[in-house]
C-alpha cells in the first residue's frame, strides 16, 4: 500500500499512491495511517485522487482508521472520484467524513467542509 | 475468455479463492465487460456488487486471507440477456448459513467516532446495488445468481 505524508500549513496530508484500497490492501492501509498519523494532533487531510474504487472493506479501513485517532485529531477527505464518492453516498459515509471536491478546496484560506 | 459465436455474449473466469486473485479478476472483467455492451457506470455498479460478492465468498465460505494450495475456487460466469448482466458465481465452501444473504440493514451513524461501524458495508451495497439475488446450495456447491439491470440513466446523484 504506497501511502505517503507530508507536513502542511493546514495540518497533515496523507496522499494514496494506489488507485484501489479494497479487501486485499485494507489491513495494510490501516495499519500505515496508524503509523503516519500518531503523534500529530489536528487535520489530517486524506488525498483520493489517484484511488478510482473502495469496496466495503477499504472504506472500513478508513473508518478504522478515523477511529483510532486520539480525541485531537480529525480526519477529512478530497478528492473523491465519482465512483468513490458514490460508495461513500450509498454507505452514508458521506455523513460520517467531511468531504472537500478537491484538495485546494481543502486547503484553500477559506477551506470549508462541504 | 468471450464466446459469443451467435450465441449470448458471456464472460467466464476461474480462480483461486483470495483478495488478489479477486482483485485481479475484477480487473479483467473491467477492462471486458465493454463487449456486453455495458456503459460505464453499469461496469462500475458491476465490479462493485461483484468485489462485494466474491469478498463474501473469499471471507465467509472458505476463511481463505492467504489463499493456499487448498484454496478453493470460484467460478464466475457473465452474461447479458437482453437488458440485464446476469452474473452466477460458484464456489464449493461452506453453505451460507440461513440459506442466503442475512436481511442486515446499515449500523447506526449518529454515533460517537469509537462506535462507528467497520463492517456491514458489504451486504447494504449488495442490496443496493443488485436488482435480483438468488442463492441454491447443490451437490456442495454454492451457486449465487445475481442480475443487474442495464440501459438504465447514469447514476443519480
Amino acid at each position: 500500500m504506497n501511502l505517503d505524508s507530508s507536513e502542511q500549513p493546514f495540518g497533515l496530508l496523507v496522499t494514496v499512491g494506489d488507485s484501489r484500497i479494497d479487501a486485499s490492501v485494507a489491513i495494510q492501509f490501516k495499519d500505515r495511517m496508524r503509523e503516519l498519523t500518531a503523534g500529530r494532533p489536528g487535520r489530517i487531510l486524506l488525498d483520493l485522487s489517484q484511488v478510482d474504487f473502495v469496496d466495503s472493506s477499504g472504506l472500513g479501513a478508513i473508518v478504522a482508521a478515523l477511529k483510532q485517532l486520539e480525541a485531537d485529531q480529525t480526519l477529512e477527505l478530497a478528492a473523491l472520484s465519482p465512483t468513490v464518492s458514490k460508495v461513500f453516498r450509498l454507505t452514508r459515509m458521506d455523513k460520517v467524513f467531511p468531504i472537500h471536491e478537491t484538495l485546494e478546496q481543502a486547503t484553500g484560506p477559506r477551506a470549508n467542509a462541504s | 475468455m468471450a464466446a459469443s459465436d451467435g450465441a449470448e455474449p458471456q464472460l467466464r473466469l476461474s480462480f483461486p479463492a483470495g483478495p488478489e486473485e479477486v482483485r485481479a479478476a475484477l480487473l479483467c472483467l473491467r477492462r471486458d465487460l465493454p463487449r456486453l455492451g455495458l456503459d460505464a457506470a453499469e461496469i462500475f455498479r458491476a465490479e462493485l456488487l461483484l468485489a462485494e460478492l466474491l469478498n463474501n465468498i473469499v471471507e465467509h465460505a472458505y476463511c481463505a486471507e492467504r489463499p493456499g494450495p487448498g484454496a478453493g475456487a470460484i467460478e464466475l460466469d457473465c452474461r447479458r440477456k437482453g437488458s440485464a448482466l446476469i452474473v452466477t458465481l460458484r464456489d464449493r465452501g461452506r453453505p451460507m448459513p440461513g440459506g442466503g444473504l442475512p436481511e442486515k440493514g446499515l449500523a447506526a451513524l449518529d454515533v460517537g467516532r469509537q462506535d462507528l461501524p467497520e463492517g456491514g458495508f458489504g451486504l447494504h451495497l449488495v442490496r443496493e446495488l443488485a436488482d435480483e439475488l438468488s442463492y441454491a446450495r447443490r451437490d456442495g456447491t454454492n451457486i449465487l445468481r445475481v442480475g443487474l439491470g442495464l440501459g438504465r440513466p447514469p447514476a443519480e446523484a
